[in-house]
């Protein structure tokens, strides 16, 4: 029973961290129809800036507020390289979506190649707070403390994403830009400025969850790799949940963490299965799809 | 209310570009001819890739030195190492064909084509490694169940449109990966990949010379996918995935239902992709995950559709030839000693034959959206309106 609910936090977690991801994705999709494959690249430079940062500050006075300031960087990182990528490479392409997404991919092969380059791919270690690494006993349960960090971070963005688009300016642009892009247009307001804060965004989450996705569930370590990894399962999570919405995100990165943890758990480790849990989340997809073909909350055509 | 469908438009429908092509096409076909020139026929067509095949037949007969240009460890045109490139170009030639039946002529960009790939490297390489089948058997085995795994995951991908239908057939694809990695029975290898077994393979293929006789093995293949999708796409059905690739609630309406079509283009596409797997165990000889079965080989291969023309066939052979051929030139240049002496901003970038690729694809799909037949089209046009 106690490893149920231990494992049961982790996966919470782990579904926090899809949902930083997914959720920019999702708004993307929503808004601007790119399906952004450059968003894996913000993840793995948003964990590299966060490495950059800590591994700067040896043996620092505070270790939270290193770590904290490694995450500001991350989230900087991120949301920089997402502005830069929209101005640069998203924006003399309006209205073309597919030549939009091939520019992503292209980006993505580029940056992971450069990231080879300049890293290699022997891992990076980034120093954590020892707060993160030890657990907490609650009763007779052990929940390692990273598990919480990413929870916490995961509600506090949704709260926070939740707010701007319901209360803010802009927030109303991108839901009313996401209904009828062409109307919002005519009313006079500048979508293509929506468009640029939405890729900000959505980057800043990237690079937060690539931090917290290397120092809660890899053990600390970054590879160039690692964002094109978490992608994939990010794009589930956006399809499950249905393109656009981002409650629909936040249920089905739930959704799929519950079934990836509990299938590799009690299933996979069982047969020797290591990737059991991976694919069974693709299991679910199909089985979702089948029932569903736009997702949880999609928008119906 | 009705909304407008969120469907992708291949990036070859694109009216912006071609916009000013059709004036100046329109001015060629207007511009009288004087009197008495002779009536131009369109002969380049069929010599210009006549004679390419003919150089291809019979280049592994010439034994000439050629320096600088050519990858392989040796630059002798017939060395086995060059060979084998020029096979694998051959095979991703082939793949990138399949994959543009798929994107260019039917509309449909799936991201999971590695896995019928993978496949065909796998299922037979099991066959004849881990089973000891011989030769004929395990190839008839190993297209049986691409057809069926073909069948089954397209008829329910295709549930998805647009974009979700991307993302599933990528997840589909991952799901195979791990599979594969997972090593069930010990039947995969897992990650260190599984050596193919020669023991049952017919002289011809794993003798002194197979290298020679593999090379045309791939070039044989890449000759029938051409000629497949060529009749495919000319054929009345081939007709109907254009339709289908323009606008799919159109079709509908002409009284056609869509699912039939686009499943039968799937199901065509990925045998190409089977049948590439095949050439490519017996050319390489070995099947490993993180080169024929991840995502990476997906998007090279929409890499080199995209670089030499969505939706032309001849475009898609040229773009996976030059990126494949590319891609194990730079790998040769960055092992040069010479390479190292260069500084760091330089070297670390140039050594990266990913990066260069993927840098080159953007400024593609930035500046020259219809890739390399777009470009040569477009100067033909412009030839043609002078």
């Amino acid at each position: 029973m106690s490893t149920f609910i231990a494992i049961t936090v982790s996966a919470l977690a782990l579904g926090a961290v899809y949902f930083l991801v997914a959720s920019g994705l999702s708004l993307i999709y929503g808004l601007m129809d790119v399906l952004n494959f450059a968003h894996g690249v913000f993840l793995t430079l948003g964990a590299y800036a966060g490495w950059a940062v800590a591994s700067r500050l040896v043996a620092p006075a505070n270790p939270v507020m290193a770590f904290a300031l490694s995450a500001c960087a991350a989230v900087g990182c991120g949301a920089a390289m997402a502005a830069v990528t929209e101005l640069l490479l998203i924006r003399p392409l309006y209205g073309r979506p597919v030549s939009q997404m091939l520019v992503t991919i292209g980006l993505d092969l580029a940056m992971v190649g450069l990231l080879f380059g300049i890293f290699g791919s022997n891992s990076r270690s980034i120093p954590v707070p020892p707060w993160l690494t030890s657990v907490t006993r609650i009763g007779p349960e052990r929940i390692p403390n990273g598990d919480f960090l990413a929870l916490g971070s995961g509600a506090v963005v949704l709260a926070a994403l939740a707010w701007f688009l319901r209360s803010t300016r802009y927030g109303i642009i991108i839901r009313a830009g996401a209904e009828n892009r062409q109307m919002v247009s005519a009313l006079g307001i500048n979508v293509g400025s929506a468009f640029t804060v939405v890729f900000t965004i959505g980057g800043a989450a990237a690079g937060l969850a690539g931090l917290l996705n290397s120092v809660v569930f890899n053990g600390a370590l970054i590879d160039p790799s690692q964002g094109d990894q978490l992608l994939i399962f990010a794009f589930i999570v956006v399809v499950i949940g249905g393109l656009g919405s981002l409650a629909g995100s936040a249920i089905a990165a739930v959704l799929v963490a519950l079934v990836q943890v509990y299938v590799s758990f009690y299933a996979g480790s069982g047969a020797g299965l290591a990737q059991l849990g991976n694919g069974s989340v693709v299991l679910f997809l199909a089985v979702v799809l089948l029932l569903r073909p736009r997702g949880l909350l999609g928008r119906t055509a | 209310m009705t909304r407008v469908a969120r469907q992708p438009q291949p990036a070859s429908a694109e009216p912006r570009a071609t916009a000013r092509l059709t004036d100046r096409l329109a001015a060629a076909i207007t511009r009288p001819r004087p009197p008495g020139a002779p009536v131009p026929r369109n002969r380049t067509r069929w010599t210009l890739p006549a004679l390419a095949l003919v150089i291809a037949v019979v280049l592994p007969l010439a034994s000439l030195q050629i320096p600088w240009i050519l990858p392989g460890p040796v630059d002798v045109l017939n060395s086995a190492g060059t060979l084998t490139v020029l096979g694998l170009c051959f095979v991703f030639a082939g793949l990138a064909l399949g994959f543009d039946l798929l994107f260019g002529f039917t509309g449909l960009l799936s991201l999971g084509q590695v896995l019928y790939f993978a496949t065909g490297v796998y299922v037979l390489d099991i066959a004849l490694a881990d089973w000891h089948w011989a030769l004929l058997p395990a190839v008839g085995f190993t297209i049986a169940v691409g057809f069926i795994l073909a069948v089954v995951l397209g008829a329910v991908s295709l549930k998805a449109r647009g974009i979700a239908f991307a993302m599933v057939t990528l997840a589909f694809a991952q799901a195979g990966y791990y599979l594969i990695e997972d090593n069930p029975h010990s039947l995969t290898g897992g990650d260190t990949g599984l050596v193919m077994s020669t023991s049952r393979l017919p002289a011809l293929l794993a003798g002194v010379v197979s290298t020679r006789n593999l090379y045309w093995l791939a070039l044989a293949f890449l000759v029938a996918a051409y000629a497949l999708v060529w009749l495919a796409t000319e054929s009345a059905t081939g007709h109907v995935w254009l339709a289908i690739r323009e606008s799919e609630r159109r079709t509908e309406v002409l009284g056609i239902t869509p699912f039939g079509f686009k499943l039968a283009s799937f199901v065509i596409s990925s045998l190409i992709a089977v049948a590439g797997g095949m050439v490519y165990l017996l050319l390489i000889g070995t099947a490993a995950p993180g080169s024929v079965a991840s995502t990476t080989v997906t998007i090279s291969v929409l890499v080199m559709v995209v670089l030499g023309g969505v939706g032309t066939r001849w475009g898609a052979v040229a773009g996976a030839l030059i990126y494949v051929y590319l891609q194990q030139y730079l790998l040769k240049v960055a092992a040069e000693p010479s390479f190292g002496g260069l500084p760091g901003f330089l070297r670390v970038p140039l050594s990266q034959p990913n990066f260069l690729l993927g840098a080159i694809f953007v400024l593609l799909v930035l500046f020259a959206p219809g890739g390399i037949a777009g470009l040569a089209s477009r100067v033909r046009l412009r030839r043609a309106a002078d």
